[in-house]
């Protein structure tokens, strides 16, 4: 699904103190099965995953996404490995919001608007019907035991219902893969067992999961197909 | 792929759903632009309503009017004088004038009253302006009582009410015939308010004005040119000041629309990564505050221009009344005759809405360029 080849990102490569956040790393991650990576803090995951979500380009090396439906990019064919660090910005808007789904550490969820109108947002630029979304973003939020709060802001959530929200926002688009970065810091072990509940849920279902932390219900976790350690920007260990 | 309207429509709610959420905020900047707008629109209707009156007013003028000065002043000219005008070479007409001031103390002003020209009025009835009407409450048909020299009323027949061209022409006109006028101030026979002469030519003006002060010493020929010249002067000169006005109010606007447009919170800064970070792309983050920037800016320059349509037409711009007090004295308390000058209008917009939402997009596009990873990390 996913495959880096020697990949280095280094931060304020111009400048007097350039540094290396991710170096050579290589490294494929297999379709639908459930990869995570672990690592002390500063080791370079964040880093990592927003390589592989096309947020940022890597300084030197090669990404790679295989089995990408045709309609993800023009002039794409079935089967085709697209090779996404040497294309334009748009390309990569696009590749983002069709194949990847994020769960952010903080959740950033948009604050004063109601939840499912949060878990719409990214489907807004994309010009789809707005009844049919509304309609499949409840039911998704109804899945997730929010139907209370779907008009609520989501201000006013606890902290296991803001992800749930930032969940159901990550799936509105149907993505291929789901990256979560340490989605259990800010939850208790009940909620973190829940949360991976859930995760095998989109597993069985044919999701690919990438998933970064450095908590033991998540990378103990049997769901967990394979687990690669980082340190200091390099895998140490599950390559 | 993609459905362009439906993309439209949705970034606009959202923007709507934005700028709800940040209300205070959006209003108090909606207040100030309206407030902005209300000003300068009101000053550009009112300036153009005023020279579209004395365009009205000049346009009956006659091309000529002779008075005869008394120690300076403006007296009664012997109707005789007219034979003698009307025998120099390149006049066409004479028509002595024969009119005056009315006060009313009952409504508190003057009134002009004027003899008609044609004959057809009959001795007894007044053909009167739409403010007189209003002030004294009469309509066609209806008796009105003036004060005659000696104190005495007399009653007069409303026989029509003038057409509303122009109420600043006409409004506190009452017209009546020669006789009726003579008995109403007393104004001796043989004598007449002033002279209107037309000439064949009005390039000869200027000649026959010199020998009319030949012929006559006592007499200031007066001619529209220079009234027109007058008119224009006042115009320009209180033109001039609404330009100094006009530019400072919006030399004022841009700089609160610079300060308030360019300064990005640390908020809306970290909603524009969160958006590109679940799949917005740069314009369509722009298209948003476009959105936000144009809603705003529309609302406040559509209310501002009907509030000063309102303020000027239907309050007679009563709140400008202290600083413009001259022209009160010109033209008294008239309800103004609307008038649209949809060239002044765009200016206005284009100078306005514009530099605004240009404003507000600049930052939003150096922040909507950057990586989304931002949103990785905040
Ligand atoms: N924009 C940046 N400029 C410079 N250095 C950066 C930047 N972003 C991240 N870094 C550095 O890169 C290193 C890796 O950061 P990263 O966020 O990937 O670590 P991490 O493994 O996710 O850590 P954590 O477990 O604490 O989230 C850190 O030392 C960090 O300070
Ligand atoms: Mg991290």
């Amino acid at each position: 699904m996913i495959e880096l080849v020697h990949v280095e990102k280094t931060y304020q490569a111009d400048l007097a103190t350039p540094f290396t956040a991710v170096d050579d790393v290589s490294l494929s991650i297999a379709a639908g099965k459930l990869t995570v990576l672990k690592g002390p803090s500063g080791s370079g995951k964040t880093t990592l995953l927003t390589l592989i979500g096309c947020m940022a380009r890597p300084t030197s090396g090669r990404i790679h996404l295989h089995g990408l439906p045709e309609d993800t990019l023009p002039e794409l064919k079935e089967g085709d490995a697209l090779e996404i660090t040497s294309l334009p910005e748009r390309f990569l808007t696009a590749i983002r919001r069709r194949t990847f789904g994020f769960i952010f550490q903080q959740f950033n969820l948009i604050r004063g608007i109601s939840v499912l109108e949060n878990v719409m947002l990214p489907t807004y630029p994309t010009g789809e019907d707005h009844q049919r979304v509304e309609a499949s973003a409840i039911q998704r939020l109804e899945a997730l035991g929010l139907a209370r709060h779907l008009r609520a802001p989501v201000d006013r959530l606890s902290g296991g219902e803001a992800q749930r929200v930032a969940i159901a926002r990550a799936l509105i688009n149907d993505p291929l893969v789901i990256i979560a970065d340490e989605p259990t810091a800010h939850l208790d072990s009940k909620l973190s067992e829940d949360f991976m509940e859930l995760m095998g849920q989109f597993k069985s279902s044919g999701k690919t999961l990438l998933i970064t932390s450095h908590d033991p219900i998540v990378y103990g976790s049997p769901l967990a197909d394979r687990v690669v350690e980082m340190r200091d920007g390099r895998i140490v260990k599950g390559s | 792929m993609r459905a362009p309207i439906q993309r439209y429509r949705n970034i606009l709610d959202f923007a709507l759903s934005s700028l709800l959420r940040r209300k205070g905020r959006n209003l108090a900047l909606i207040c100030v632009y309206t407030l902005v707008i209300f000003v300068i629109a009101s000053l550009i209707f009112f300036v153009q309503a005023l020279k579209r009156e004395a365009r009205e007013l000049l346009i009956q003028a006659p091309d000529m009017v002779v008075q005869r000065m008394v120690a300076g002043r403006h007296d009664p000219i012997p109707t005789i004088q007219a034979e003698a005008i009307r025998a120099i070479r390149g006049v066409e007409a004479v028509q002595p004038r024969l009119w005056g001031y009315y006060y009313d103390p009952v409504f508190g002003g003057n009134l002009t009253v004027m003899a008609a020209s044609d004959q057809e009025l009959a001795v007894d009835s007044v053909w009167v302006g739409r403010g007189v009407a209003r002030s004294m409450r009469v309509n066609e048909g209806d008796l009105i009582s003036l004060r005659g020299y000696g104190g005495q009323p007399i009653l007069f027949a409303v026989q029509k009410i003038l057409p509303e061209a122009s109420e600043l022409v006409s409004s506190d006109l009452v017209l009546m015939s020669e006789k009726d006028v003579r008995a109403l101030f007393n104004f001796p026979e043989g004598l007449a308010t002033d002279l209107a002469v037309t000439a064949g030519n009005p390039r000869e003006l200027a000649t026959i004005a010199a020998k009319i002060v030949e012929l006559f010493p006592d007499t200031r020929p007066i001619m529209k040119t220079e009234i027109l010249r007058t008119y224009e002067a006042i115009f320009d000169w209180r033109g001039g000041l609404m330009v100094v006005v006009l530019g400072s109010a919006i030399l004022a606007f841009i700089i609160f629309a610079w300060d308030k447009a360019t300064g990005l919170s640390a908020e809306e800064r970290k909603e524009i990564g969160i958006l590109k970070s679940i799949g917005w792309e740069s314009s369509d983050v722009l298209l948003l505050k476009f959105w936000e920037g144009a809603v705003v800016s529309l609302t406040a320059f559509l209310s501002g221009v009907l509030l000063a349509y309102v303020h000027v037409f239907f309050f007679s711009a009563s709140l400008f009344e202290h600083a413009l007090k001259g022209w009160s004295v010109l033209f008294p308390r008239y309800r103004l005759v609307p008038a649209l000058d949809a060239y002044q209008l765009t200016v206005l917009f284009f100078l306005t809405v514009l530099p605004y939402t240009a404003a507000t997009l600049v930052p939003i596009w150096r922040a909507a360029t950057v990586d989304p990873d931002a949103a990785m990390r905040s």
